[in-house]
């Protein structure tokens, strides 16, 4: 997704200066998409440009930026419509780097692909503990925060039923590395290593 | 010693011996404080049902101890074992196991009374158990009047009842849909804030995110462990 469309939305509601726009477009993605107002006003100039928004300034004077009011276009609006109804496709989404990692964590000799599983488990599941005290913080009661944070948390949760569900097959696929001799067997039970 | 509501040392069950022995737990040791959440993940046949077995004195340990508010539980007599449990543990279960000929607010006095408590007193208990987890309101519904979500509260109120301060909680959102897993996970989490220990055994791991703490076990053994999660605040400072 661009900041275009979040722009597009903004001044769905009601025509907004670039600042008002940053402010709010910080607002409803709950602050996990930090804008500047360089992006921000870049943004406009392309909208302007293609038509989908126009500026209205003071009467007269010429157009100065922190000035102008932006309006959406009834161009604007047809394409922020098309938008919303248009489900977001898989190829809209940047490649998954872990995925590739643990594939390669496979392939590539000397690597413990179980090890790099486990230690991107925990790292995940911190990352959930973290989102989940976000949400529990009474003070955040905006509907479009915890809607976002929900999508996080989610997100998150599927990396690590992933993560569970391939440390499984890893295990049941190839034997730990390096195999156990059997001469140890006996004193398992006293030994602190954990398998793999 | 005595800092801990409940404390695993070194705890190991074997069933059966010889060569068909089976290792469900190997060495685990975990210890919870007083308004601290835990959260043990693992997946089926990990040993974390054991764990929470042992925890709660319902099966003992083949090496190694448990300790609940200072007591070591091997040491207690079977009556003594019993009234520790009755008076320090409360459980909550998969399946809601309220007592479906009592309504809310007798189902919740009920471990009250059999401690010998005055039926007054008892009820007066249940009732402020149920304000804590939100649901006073529904002190004179029977079970099968009530939601899932809302008898795993009225379960919840009913394990932390009088002086218990440790629950222990088996995949309290088993059978629940997410928003209202989530609303019995806050109950949980929000009683842990006010002073109770939880240990809380699951494998889904947007609930153990609740907890300060998550163990990982692994075929019996603990595998790796999160540290303590920093404060709120720090966390938002970094999102803006």
């Amino acid at each position: 997704m661009s900041i275009k469309y979040g722009l597009l939305a903004l001044l769905e509601r009601q025509p907004m200066y670039g600042y008002q726009l940053r402010s709010e477009f910080e607002r409803s993605t709950g602050a996990t998409w930090p804008l500047n107002i360089g992006q921000v006003y870049t943004t406009l100039s392309r909208l302007h440009r293609d038509g989908l928004v126009e500026e209205s300034g003071a009467a007269g004077e010429p157009a100065e930026q922190g000035k102008v009011v932006y309006r959406l276009t009834e161009a604007g609006s047809a394409d922020l419509t098309r938008w919303f109804t248009t489900p977001v496709t898989q190829d809209d989404r940047p490649r998954d780097e872990l995925a590739i990692k643990v594939a390669l964590a496979v392939t590539t000799p000397g690597v413990d692909a179980r090890a790099v599983v486990q230690a991107q488990r925990t790292a995940t599941v911190r990352h959930l503990q973290e989102l989940t005290r976000l949400k529990a913080n009474p003070a955040e009661d905006d509907l479009a925060w915890l809607l976002v944070l929900d999508s996080m948390i989610f997100r998150a949760e599927a990396e690590v039923r992933w993560l569970d569900h391939s440390e499984t097959r890893l295990a049941r696929m190839r034997p730990p590395a390096p195999p156990r001799p059997a001469a140890r067997r006996a004193d398992e039970e006293t030994t602190e290593e954990v398998p793999g | 010693m005595t800092e801990y509501a409940i404390e695993l040392r070194n705890v190991t069950r074997v069933h059966g011996s010889g060569e068909t022995a089976v290792h469900a737990l190997h060495g685990v040791s975990l210890a919870v404080r007083p308004g601290q959440l835990v959260a043990v993940m693992g997946p089926s046949g990990s040993g974390k049902s054991t764990l929470l077995q042992l925890a709660g004195g319902l099966d003992a340990p083949t090496g190694g101890s448990v300790h609940v508010e200072g007591t070591r539980l091997d040491e207690l007599s079977r009556a003594g074992l019993a009234a520790l449990r009755r008076r320090s543990i409360g459980y909550v279960f998969q399946d809601l196991n309220l007592i479906p000929a009592l309504t809310a607010v007798e189902n919740v006095a009920l471990p009250r009374e059999l401690d010998g408590a005055k039926a007054r007193v008892a009820r007066a208990d249940a009732t402020r158990a149920l304000e804590e987890v939100g649901v006073e309101d529904l002190a004179g519904r029977f079970p099968d009047e009530m939601s899932g979500g809302q008898q795993q509260r009225v379960a919840i109120a009913r394990a932390l009842v009088g002086p218990r301060r440790l629950l222990l909680a088996d995949e309290p959102t088993g059978a629940l849909d997410t928003y209202t897993g989530e609303a019995v996970l806050k109950v949980i989490r929000a009683r842990c804030d006010a002073g109770s220990a939880g240990l809380l055994v699951t494998h889904e791991a947007r609930h153990a995110a609740w907890a300060d703490q998550i163990v990982f076990l692994r075929d019996g053994r603990v595998v790796d462990e999160t540290g303590v999660v920093p404060a709120p605040d720090t966390l938002l400072e970094g999102a803006s």
